[in-house]
């Protein structure tokens, strides 16, 4: 059977991504095992009343056999059922799902702020001169360098405080969600500005550049609709990357504005020892990342021309 | 092994192999070099700076804001922000060592692996690289600080373990390089053993590539790291850690601006200096031969 060479590295991309999903889900079973201490007890966190242990023993089947406790455990996740928490008491997947819209409007607003300021940075600088471009790579370089944390600190400090533009936590109205975006969003752009320039130098320089500057474009339009559009392509790849870093910052974000969401729910399961929560985040966090750079490579094959013949 | 040794090989302009050696740094790398060793010296003697003491406070002092008596002012509790910030040097460096010295030992380890000729072994490893990689790195620092409790050497695993396939992606390559190289071949045709040549060339060759990903890697690794500090998960108050100090501070932010710049500039400065020091040696080490 003749399968398009497309095709066959989509699919290819495909297995890869289940294969390391598989793997993450074995990872997390594990280390549960590999851990000191009787799985029971580690799942039931800080938490002690008579029953409980043998509750735990008996939802989770912990006194079958390790083969069978680890097919159970694959298949319960694989459905998406990540158990209870014993700390809460409600199901896991009952508090993810209702924390995790905050979480996912911080991180996507942040996420399309970061894009709009690497392309912005980017377009404007990319092979100017010296002066022009040394600064925007100092700006990068700051804004990449700084944590998350102490940028929100600056911008609380400047705009909620002494300006008093802005709320200070919650998370009930845009204007509660704009500093943190902005915060989360800085240190994305930084390194995001740095990939996309460095692209950009190099299409600058293309035969391609050469040919729509002799049909008479203007400066601004070769860069916006030619170079870059050629310059995002290697960017796309970052994109998996980004996502998962945006996760990961916007629960030290949600920290520093005292914002409801995933962030704080992991937090404060870190600290009770809610292992089934920190678990379930953690594999969703994975899943999401590895979901995103899927189809990012996915559509960098299908998008760009010289990957499809060969 | 020097390079004038190498030149043997080949007719080089002697002049050519000594300037692409050592290419001038530029002021910024300089300046960057400068800092750390500056931070170095910091870590390992903070009172050459101060004579403060960086967990004694003075009540009558707190919140002084920054001027001749406390350089960057004092804390609430009366403690001298500069003796602090000095004193946090130590936790940043050790810690950020300690994790690469991690990612470090288990990358090479796995690197070195990956890359001989068994397609089933890299094939493995680069998946399990790949399955590490795939949970965000402040995520999967929060899943292990659950399993073994907060503290410093705990966040120092936790990062480790996330930059793995960093060192480990670097080795693999380099080795695959190295293992294809002319002198390595040219040393089994003169009858040197399997275990020889991974000792006299293999290992050699494939570790000059780790110093650079280290320096690379310890900018991100300190900034994990205060970050976790800062959530609480690290070295707990008093310890002059700059993530503590910054997550302390927001208590008297609406008060007081110093508490909460002076320790996130020094995390900035630092991961900066750390990066374009880590980018300079990157540049000189891709313009060379394997």
């Amino acid at each position: 059977m003749i399968i398009h060479p497309v095709a066959r590295r989509i699919l290819a991309r495909l297995a890869t991504s289940l294969v390391v999903v598989w793997g993450s889900i074995t990872a997390a079973f594990l280390a549960l095992h590999a851990l000191p201490g009787r799985i029971e007890d580690i799942l039931a966190g800080d938490l002690i009343y008579p029953g409980l242990r043998e509750a735990i023993i008996a939802e989770w089947g912990l006194d079958r056999s390790l083969f069978a406790q680890y097919v159970d455990f694959v298949g319960r996740i694989a459905a998406g059922d990540f158990g209870l928490s014993y700390v809460l008491r409600q199901p896991v997947a009952q508090i993810v799902g209702s924390q995790i819209w905050p979480t996912v409007h911080l991180a996507s607003a942040a996420g399309v702020l970061a894009l709009i300021l690497a392309g912005v940075a980017a377009t404007l600088t990319a092979g100017r001169g010296r002066l022009a471009r040394g600064l925007a790579a100092a700006v990068e370089l700051t804004c990449a360098s700084a944590p998350v944390f102490w940028i929100g600190i600056l911008l609380l400090m400047l705009f909620s405080f002494t300006l008093r533009w802005f709320p200070v936590s919650g998370a009930q109205s845009w204007q509660a969600l704009v500093l943190p975006a902005v915060a989360l969003a800085l240190p994305t752009a930084g390194l995001l500005a740095q990939v996309l320039r460095e692209a950009m130098e190099r299409a600058l320089e293309q035969p391609f550049v050469v040919t729509v500057r002799a049909r008479g474009l203007g400066e601004g339009l070769i860069r916006l609709r030619h170079v870059l559009r050629h310059a995002a392509l290697p960017a796309v790849t970052l994109g998996g990357w980004l996502i998962g870093g945006l996760l990961g910052g916007a629960v030290i974000t949600e920290k520093v504005f005292g914002r409801p969401g995933l962030g704080t729910v992991t937090l404060n399961a870190v600290l009770s020892h809610d292992v089934p929560v920190v678990l379930a985040v953690v594999l969703l966090a994975a899943f999401i990342h590895v979901a995103a750079s899927t189809l990012l490579d996915i559509v960098y094959v299908v998008i760009d021309p010289r990957l499809r013949q060969q | 092994m020097t390079d004038s040794s190498l030149a043997g090989t080949a007719p080089v302009d002697d002049a050519a192999v000594r300037s692409r050696a050592l290419p001038r740094p530029s002021a910024g790398v300089a300046l960057a070099a400068a800092f750390v060793l500056l931070l170095a010296v910091a870590a390992l003697a903070p009172q050459l700076f101060t004579h403060y003491d960086p967990l004694e406070g003075d009540a009558l002092a707190s919140l002084q804001p920054p001027g001749a008596e406390h350089l960057f002012g004092t804390d609430r509790l009366g403690r001298d922000i500069f003796a602090r910030t000095l004193y946090g040097a130590r936790y940043s460096l050790a810690i950020g060592l300690g994790a690469a010295a991690i990612s470090a030992v288990f990358g090479i380890a796995l690197g070195l692996l990956a890359g001989q000729r068994s397609r089933l072994l890299d094939e493995t490893v680069s998946r399990l690289f790949d399955i590490i990689s795939s949970f965000p790195g402040v995520l999967l620092a929060l899943l292990v600080v659950t399993f073994l409790g907060a503290g410093l050497t705990n966040i120092a695993i936790a990062v480790g373990i996330s930059a793995i396939p960093k060192f480990g992606r670097v080795v693999r390559a380099q080795t695959q390089l190295v293992r294809d190289a002319d002198y390595v071949t040219h040393a089994y045709i003169y009858g040197r053993s399997r275990l020889g040549v991974f000792f006299g060339h293999l290992l050699p060759n494939v570790l000059t590539a780790v110093p650079v990903v280290a320096t690379v890697s310890i900018g991100t690794t300190i900034l994990a790291v205060s970050g976790l500090s800062f959530l609480g998960l690290g070295p707990q108050p008093p310890t002059p850690e700059w993530g503590v100090m910054l997550a302390e501070s927001r208590d008297v932010l609406r008060i007081a601006w110093w508490p909460g710049v002076f320790p996130g500039a020094a995390i900035t400065l630092t991961v900066i200096a750390f990066t374009v020091l880590g980018n300079a040696l990157q540049r000189r080490f891709e313009g060379r031969a394997p």
